[in-house]
């Protein structure tokens, strides 16, 4: 069996296992934490690869602070996706923030930069057929480099982030964000970082092992489902706990002690 | 940046390396040494092209020196320019300290090696594999430069390196502001643009102490966190390696 098909662990936390129907994230907010000794941009193009399977009508519109588009290209081919054919059929739309810096020394200047991204990126959002509107997911990776762009006023980057989720209120987008948790582990009051905590809907966390390195284990992921209908109508958080490893094609997830 | 053209094939054979300090490996990584052999085998080849390296330095040891020394030194064995950024007030002052790669081995005892043939004894079934050992140095010493040098640090650089315009040396105290040396260094990066063509030139970039405190931008944060992020997108649009060390105290911000 293919293994870029069929779901894995990470697909059925998230709820992207469901092979047709309504874009599982729509209107939610995906939160993706991880650190250095961990990386968790491969749960960005695990989301981007199931957004752009053949059988369904999602568009994905990607704010790229860290990766070069021919970076993301070459793992989602690796993946089984084309980005490059997606991007020429108005799927997969990159928004190359890399050399993006807006200092706070105007105070208009400072925002210019973030306000004019919001309003391209909510001009495509309006722009975009009535059917796709439904299954747009906008992917921001990563937003600490948009802190570091705007020079540290995370005011300005949070105010982004705010102005993005209104979209997902309004239009129904899926908002899906990366976010480095150890940067702010040593302040005392990690206000940005739990900004976007209170602000997600669904938080990925990446970790490394708590017993430290090994070579077949990368490390341990969390999925925490905020505000999920339970069984009798209620609501309720749901948390899977699994571990992974990065492989060549693709990235194995798997419960401690098993391998898939 | 991205790439415009359609791609015939996902997977194109690697060019022959034509210039010597650059080494191809199958799934399209270039690397180039880092001038300390057993430090490009713990790394899996050496320093890939476009990656900017963080070395922070020991309050105890000048060990980043050797890396740093290693590492020019290395460019320029290869002839890659190289730019080199210091706090001192007088940076080209530290080009005399690089040291000089050591002479291999099999050049000094090419003429050696027949006479003493003769002299071994060697047991019957080995001579044969001795035989092909001998044409294979043969074939390889001969105009072929190493990938990574060893450097004999009690020997500086001779001036012939050191020549041209190859070496640009910038003082961190002239700059006031990190935007000037931003500036400085994407002129030197656009040298080496990335492109699909052939690789022609690959370039260098050693930055020493970039948060010392004798510099006027040393308090500024987020402007060195600015400029590290910007050098980083202008090494992925280039071909060239940036080594950057940091003092201890950086970490503790």
């Amino acid at each position: 069996m293919d293994p870029h098909r069929s779901p894995n662990l990470l697909d059925e936390a998230l709820g992207l296992d469901q092979s047709a129907g309504t874009w599982p994230l729509g209107g939610r907010v995906v939160l993706v934490e991880d650190c250095v000794e961990t990386s968790g941009s491969f749960v960005l193009y695990q989301i981007i690869k199931r957004a752009l399977s053949p059988n369904s009508s999602n568009v994905v519109i990607f704010l790229a602070f860290s990766h070069s588009f021919s970076h993301i290209d070459r793992i989602l081919r690796k993946l089984g996706s084309n980005l490059v054919a997606q991007r020429d059929n108005s799927r997969f739309f990159f928004f190359d923030m890399l050399m993006l810096q807006c200092p706070e020394g105007d105070e208009r200047k400072g925002k210019d930069g973030l306000v004019e991204l919001y309003r391209k990126v909510q001009t495509l959002v309006s722009s975009l057929p009535e059917d796709k509107k439904k299954c747009i997911t906008i992917m921001v990776d990563d937003v600490s480099l948009m802190e570091v762009a705007t020079n540290g006023s995370s005011d300005h980057a949070l105010d982004f982030l705010r102005y993005c989720h209104t979209l997902t209120s309004e239009f129904g987008c899926s908002l899906v964000l990366l976010n480095h948790e150890d940067i702010y582990s040593g302040l005392l009051r990690p206000t940005f970082l739990l900004q976007m905590e209170y602000l997600a809907d669904v938080m990925v966390k990446a970790e490394p092992l708590a017993t430290g390195l090994a070579s077949d284990v990368h490390g341990q992921m969390m999925v925490l489902s905020k505000g999920v209908c339970g069984k009798p109508g209620n609501l309720m958080n749901k948390m899977h706990n699994f571990q992974f490893r990065i492989k060549e094609n693709t990235v194995e997830y798997f419960y401690p002690g098993r391998r898939t | 940046m991205a790439a415009n053209k359609t791609r015939t094939s996902s997977f194109s054979a690697a060019p022959s390396s034509q210039t010597p300090g650059i080494k191809f490996v199958p799934n399209g990584t270039i690397f180039v040494s880092s001038g300390i052999p057993d430090l490009d085998k713990i790394l899996g080849g050496g320093f890939p092209l476009g990656s900017l390296v963080m070395v922070m330095e020991d309050a105890e040891a000048p060990h980043h020196m050797l890396l740093l020394r290693n590492f020019m030194s290395q460019g320029l064995v290869h002839n890659q320019p190289l730019l080199y950024a210091s706090p001192a007030k007088d940076p080209r002052e530290f080009l005399g300290t690089l040291p000089s790669p050591v002479l291999s081995k099999d050049d000094k005892s090419h003429n050696k090696d027949p006479e003493q043939d003769k002299g071994l004894r060697i047991a019957w079934q080995y001579k044969k594999y001795f035989g092909e050992n001998q044409q294979n140095y043969d074939s390889h010493r001969v105009g072929k430069q190493e990938f990574c040098n060893d450097f004999d640090l009690r020997k500086p650089l001779e001036r012939q390196f050191l020549g041209g315009c190859r070496v640009d040396c910038v003082s961190l105290q002239n700059f006031s502001n990190l935007g000037a040396l931003q500036d400085h260094c994407a002129s030197f990066l656009a040298q080496f643009p990335r492109n699909d063509d052939n690789i022609s030139r690959v370039g260098r970039l050693a930055i020493q102490s970039l948060c010392a405190p004798q510099c006027g931008y040393s308090t500024m944060e987020w402007e060195m966190l600015s400029f590290i992020r910007s050098l980083k997108g202008m090494l992925r649009s280039s071909y060239a390696v940036a080594v950057i060390t940091f003092p201890s105290f950086a970490i503790v911000l």
